[in-house]
């Protein structure tokens, strides 16, 4: 049995919609539990008081913006050398999710950062890197509105995203040498000394989980959504061949 | 160079045309394609052209010997006629674009820009373009578009000497020019709803 | 190739080519600059190399949408893509075309409109320098988003908002040397980096433009 077979729409849609009830119910458990937990059950920190728990959803989502690009990258690659159209309809239905995630990191960063730097908005190169793929995401999505053919417009907007993919890491090394920033290190890494205390860390890794598995979710859902609008349109086109 | 299509399915816009259609065009030869409108000839003429992937189906002895002319005329309006012409030379390695002028009757309007010419006139250079690729296959969309008879005739003289150089043309008309070619009508390959089509289509998502 | 280079330049040159266009835009972007922050002198020869960058990278932006889609609308595209040229190398010289006709006059013109913002003098040489790198990269670019939207209704603002996010790189480290240079800093890092991304725009993106160009005509 191959990874392959789920290439296959019809294949696709009867497995995801087995996985989906599921994956709702245990992602809305670990959000909704790691945030119960880390609002309520976890000391506010000594320097930045309660705001510090915005990180149970700036954090995971900030993890999925990024995430769902790479996503999009993958499925783009598998279109182009394997064109698989469930792959390119994935590729298609992870963006908006990709976009929603961004803003919700930017907006989240914003109101965390008033307190903390004293402003909502900094030139800083991890903000800025958001901003700038946040106009990536943009810019790939109207591109997929744009054209009516749904192949031209799957190959089109792979090869944006692969050469996407280059730029936007180009420009997150521009960034960084542009700026130096304000911005802390990295909250969670596996080999750092300044990684956030395990109080904090056992319900932001929960969040993350929860995160992970709803962008998961959603995308098997909006794909699973266009599917169904390509069907109906092979459907119409072959009502009017045999017209 | 002889122009070989084997079994070749089509689609314009994601919905399959053509179905099952082969053919051969040997050198010396003219196939003139019929149909009603919407059936595919210039969806087919585009893939022999090379400018779109077929469904299924191969063709074999295209690559680099079709010289393609489509609806519009492919004209520099800022350009002169000699301009226009000496560039398609250039791109297909040639120099001499004499006899083309010669040949449509635009010796007297060398100098004009492409912008001053009328519909007929302008037709009549993206003609003379052909000939100045010096490619074996000419692939023709409505080639006598806006022509009048007289441009017709000129225009029938210089395929049916390409053919007598052994050269070969396949194209889209209407009217009969009088070539000694053979006729194709595209009708009874139209593609049927119920066809198996190869990979890569909506098919996969019925 | 040179002859479709030539066919090109000759095009931009003549009447209702465009050229110029691209220039008086630079000019007027740079004119309205004090008119928008104010006189201070002081203020507009700190932010002069910036707005030079960001001006050049504007006026090139303007003139894409006319790279490909005259020659896709009277169906020249389509010929030269069953022309025995490779594709790859057609739209390399339509970008150098592109650069010749609109970025080199941007560069050549630069130093001049920087005296209009009081540029401090030591950025005059930084700022044609930086130019001169950086505006092959964004023809070459600008290419790839031309062949993206060939075919579209409304292509013209769709390319900006494709092209623009691809501009970032080549906009900071250039600008970073036009702004280090002006200041008297050291400019090696950023002016490396610009060069560098030129060289792997210009190699690898005609490969990218002609697979989207050939999506394009089918």
């Amino acid at each position: 049995m191959s990874i392959w077979e789920y290439a296959n729409p019809t294949k696709f849609l009867r497995t995801s919609a087995r996985v989906m009830p599921m994956l709702w119910v245990a992602s809305a458990v670990l959000i909704i539990g790691g945030l119960i937990w880390g609002f309520f059950f976890t000391p506010d920190d000594y320097r930045q008081g309660s705001t510090v728990k915005i990180i149970y959803l700036h954090v995971p989502s900030a993890l999925m913006a990024i995430n769902a690009w790479f996503m999009m990258l993958v499925a783009s690659l598998i279109w182009v050398i394997r064109r698989h159209h469930v792959s390119a309809l994935a590729a298609k239905a992870a963006a908006p999710v990709g976009i929603v995630m961004t803003l919700i990191a930017l907006i989240t960063g914003a109101i965390w950062g008033q307190p903390m730097w004293g402003t909502w908005w900094a030139w800083d190169p991890r903000l800025t890197s958001f901003l700038v793929l946040f106009l990536f995401y943009l810019g790939y999505v109207a591109l997929w509105e744009a054209i009516d053919n749904p192949d031209t417009a799957a190959d089109l907007t792979s090869i944006l995203c692969l050469v996407g993919s280059v730029f936007a890491v180009l420009s997150r090394y521009a960034v960084n040498f542009w700026n130096q920033g304000l911005h802390q290190g990295a909250s969670l890494s596996l080999d750092k000394e300044e990684n956030v205390a395990d109080i904090f860390a056992y319900p932001l890794w929960t969040c993350m989980a929860g995160f992970i598995l709803l962008f998961i979710v959603l995308v098997l859902y909006r794909t699973g959504t266009e599917i169904r609008q390509r069907r109906i349109q092979a459907l119409v086109a072959r009502e009017r061949l045999e017209a | 160079m002889t122009l070989q299509i084997t079994d070749l399915s089509l689609a314009r816009g994601g919905v399959p045309v053509l179905a099952g259609l082969s053919f051969t065009l040997g050198p010396g030869r003219a196939l003139i394609l019929r149909g009603p409108n919407g059936v595919g000839k210039t969806t087919l003429l585009r893939t022999v052209a090379g400018l779109q992937p077929p469904l299924a189906g191969t063709i074999t002895g295209a690559e680099d010997q079709i010289a393609y002319g489509g609806h519009s005329d492919g004209l520099k309006l800022g350009l002169t006629v000699t301009e226009n012409l000496r560039f398609w030379a250039q791109i297909f390695g040639q120099r001499d674009f004499e006899p083309a002028l010669e040949a449509f009757n635009l010796a007297e309007l060398r100098d004009r820009p492409a912008g001053g010419l009328s519909a007929g006139q302008k037709r009549r250079l993206s003609l003379a373009r052909l000939m100045v690729t010096r490619r074996p296959i000419w692939v023709l969309d409505e080639p006598t578009v806006s022509l009048d008879a007289a441009s017709v005739q000129l225009f029938a003289a210089s395929v049916e000497a390409h053919l007598a150089a052994g050269g070969s043309a396949l194209m889209a008309t209407h009217i009969d020019l009088g070539l000694d070619g053979d006729v194709l009508d595209l009708g009874p390959f139209k593609a049927k709803a119920t066809a198996p089509v190869a990979d890569g289509f909506d098919e996969v998502f019925l | 190739m040179i002859a479709l280079l030539l066919r090109d330049l000759q095009l931009a040159f003549r009447a209702g080519g465009g050229f110029g266009l691209g220039l008086a835009f630079f000019l007027i972007v740079t004119v309205m600059v004090p008119f928008s922050v104010g006189p201070n002198s002081t203020t507009l020869g700190t932010i002069a190399p910036g707005v030079l960058w960001l001006g050049a990278l504007l006026a090139c932006l303007l003139s894409l949408d006319r790279l490909l889609a005259l020659d896709w609308e009277d169906g020249s595209l389509d010929l030269l893509a069953t022309a025995p040229l490779p594709l790859e190398g057609v739209l390399a010289v339509k970008a150098l075309a592109h650069w010749i006709t609109t970025g080199l006059p941007l560069v050549l013109v630069a130093p001049v409109l920087g005296v209009l913002l009081n540029l401090a003098p030591a950025g005059f040489f930084w700022i044609t320098l930086s130019l001169l790198i950086g505006t092959p990269a964004l023809s070459m670019i600008g290419t790839f988003g031309a062949a993206l939207t060939v075919g579209l209704r409304r292509g013209g603002l769709l390319l900006s908002l494709l092209v623009m996010p691809l501009y970032v790189p080549t906009l900071i480290f250039g600008a970073e040397v036009a702004r280090r240079g002006a200041a008297g800093f050291a400019t090696e890092t950023p002016l490396l980096m610009l060069a560098g991304i030129t060289a792997g725009t210009l190699a690898f993106m005609p490969f990218a433009a002609a697979a989207v160009l050939r999506v394009n005509l089918r």
